[in-house]
């Protein structure tokens, strides 16, 4: 695509319509909880805008959110835009290999510097200097540090890249860590969830394209849009939480009548996350409508919880252990201070019977 | 680590633990104590021990007749909240599955909203004895920091409980959290304030109720 196309220009020549494309504004309008009168400024926008070059890295990851925003039930323009309109160098989903793939990222930064977008999915290793992950014998620490220096905002994509993911679970072996702890002088924006969903990660990007600015973020930074809710705050079981109806095992009673998976583990009081409302394959189901709690995949560590089927309300200690060392910890106390007390009045007693004999004439 | 996995991890495992060792400490320091010596003759046609514990147990259910006047409210209003503590604690159902984590038994749960009600009037019952101890002149004069402190630890779970429920003033995660480190408060004190009470009153009513008996006490 020329460099001064505009994205109008190329979606037309790709037979979509301004009716499809005012179709979608107005669906990222109203997910991202924007003012009615916006989707129109967002088509117009869109349509006139220059391409967003975007470089995308994939470090220690496992693919699987490239897979969300390439396999989701119906490709749509979101991805049409992300995909071949802003794309300039993605690993995984480009032709090149080789020296070939490394001399295409090293042309696009050079040709976009200071303007391109970094997307970032997997965690970076920092242990031993990063060599867990190297790709054409450039460590990733490497990579990130030289490819952000020239970026004009990173987006980390996924739980790897938001929080450390998996990678970075106890006692991560590879001393992984997040985008944002390598990054710090760019603006970094979190689209975690293992995978993200895929209208968060094209709709951010499409926001940045639209409005040339960032979206509005939480404290984690990640888009409020997507993230602002919790599960729970969303989801439809939510009434039979609030009766305090409760399946108890994947096959009971409650869970056929489709109650409230809290007593399974459910993470959604604690997790933010758009799956209850944007939900996947295209708005199908998620987690919860298939009968499975939340695992909390968009909240940092959320693999080092306590355990995907512990409820939320319960400790995650090995504390029966603890419980039993500390009883015969107490125990021995308890009888040292008894044995104390009885010496002390024996002696009592007998200085009492030694001055009584003593008195005696 | 957030504030919640630290409530839920670290913070009960050092609670459980204070609480462990506080408990078989007190518990086994009063029980091994040497036994004291009786002086006096045992009152003839009195009950055993065991029967003079139980009657004293039973008949201090109620205030005697002289102090009924003034120990009525006090006495209604600590029955109201066990009996809610009570409901609160072992009904609702998250509270459930935290003892089943713990001790593998379960049961069934009360309705959320029933819970909720009682534990609003638990806290109104709290609320009550504080301002009692407060207004109270000679009350005042015998409190403590332990009898204040002892209020606190016990009102503060019920209190974060219900705000944690209905999901004010804080996202679900703080409030959960700071509910578990109350609690994980309550269990640390526990052991070393007048909470020990839970135990001791069995011990303390019990012995009483035995010298008492063989002294032909009838109150
Ligand atoms: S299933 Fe999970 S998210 Fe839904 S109401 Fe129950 S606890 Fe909340």
């Amino acid at each position: 695509m020329p460099e001064r196309e505009t994205i109008g220009d190329v979606l037309a020549r790709r037979g979509v319509s301004r009716r499809a494309l005012l179709k979608y504004t107005s669906t990222l309008a109203s997910v991202m909880a924007l003012a009615p009168a916006a989707s129109r400024a967002m088509a117009d926008a869109l349509a006139k805008a220059h391409r967003q070059s975007v470089i995308w890295l994939s470090f220690q990851e496992c693919t699987g959110c490239t897979e969300s925003l390439t396999r989701s039930f119906n490709p749509n323009i979101g991805d049409l835009i992300f995909d071949v309109i802003s794309l300039d160098y993605h690993e995984t989903l480009q032709a090149a290999s080789g020296f070939a793939a490394e001399a295409a990222r090293e042309a696009a930064i050079a040709a976009n510097k200071g303007k391109f977008v970094l997307v970032v999915d997997g965690s970076v290793s920092t242990k031993d200097g990063g060599i867990y992950s190297t790709v054409a014998g450039k460590t990733n620490l490497q990579l990130l540090q030289e490819t952000a220096k020239d970026a004009l905002a990173v987006i980390a994509v996924g739980t790897c890249a938001s929080f450390g993911g998996l990678p970075h679970a106890d006692p991560n072996p590879t001393g992984a860590v997040p985008v944002s702890d390598i990054v710090k002088d760019k603006p970094v924006i979190n689209i975690p969830g293992c995978p993200p969903i895929a209208e968060a990660i094209a709709g951010t990007v499409a926001y940045i394209v639209t409005f040339g600015k960032l979206p509005d973020l939480d404290q984690r930074n990640r888009p409020r849009a997507f993230y602002g809710d919790a599960i729970h705050d969303r989801c439809y079981r939510r009434p039979f939480y609030d009766q305090g109806l409760f399946a108890a095992s994947f096959d009971d009673e409650g869970a056929r009548k489709g109650w409230c998976l809290y007593e399974l583990g459910c993470k959604g009081p604690v997790t933010y996350n758009a799956c209850a409302t944007i939900k996947w394959n295209g708005g199908v189901s998620y987690p919860i409508q298939s009968g499975h709690g939340c695992l909390g995949c968009s909240e940092p560590d959320f693999w080092d919880k306590g355990g995907f089927y512990k409820p939320l309300s319960t400790n995650t200690g090995n504390d029966a252990e603890i419980v039993g060392a500390a009883v015969a910890a107490g125990a021995a106390v308890g009888v040292a201070s008894a044995l104390i007390a009885r010496h002390r009045k024996r002696k009592a007693q007998t200085a009492k019977a030694a001055a009584k004999t003593e008195g005696q004439p | 680590m957030t504030l919640l996995d630290v409530a839920r991890g670290p913070a009960l495992e050092f609670a459980f633990a204070v609480f462990a060792i506080g408990v078989a400490w007190r518990l086994l320091s009063v029980l091994l104590l040497p036994w004291a010596t009786e002086r006096s003759a045992k009152r003839p046609g009195t009950p055993s021990r065991a029967m003079g514990a139980i009657g004293l147990f039973v008949r201090h259910l109620w205030p005697a007749g002289p102090f009924r006047r003034n120990a009525l409210f006090i006495t209604l209003n600590s029955y109201v909240f066990h009996l809610g503590l009570a409901i609160v604690v072992f009904g609702l159902a998250q509270h459930i599955v935290f003892l089943q984590n713990a001790f593998g038994v379960s049961w069934p749960s009360l309705p959320s909203g029933v819970v909720y009600v009682v534990a609003v009037i638990t806290l109104a019952t709290l609320a009550a004895a504080l301002a009692h101890r407060l207004t109270s002149p000679v009350l005042r004069l015998l409190s403590t920091f332990n009898d204040y402190m002892s209020w606190f630890v016990t009102a503060a779970p019920v209190a974060t409980g219900l705000l944690a429920v209905s999901h004010l003033w804080a996202p679900y995660e703080t409030l959960l959290a700071i509910h578990i480190l109350s609690v994980a408060l309550l269990l640390a004190w526990f052991p070393f304030g007048k909470l020990m009470h839970s135990f001791l009153v069995f011990l303390t009513r019990s012995e009483t109720g035995a010298f008492y008996s063989r002294r032909g006490v009838e109150i």
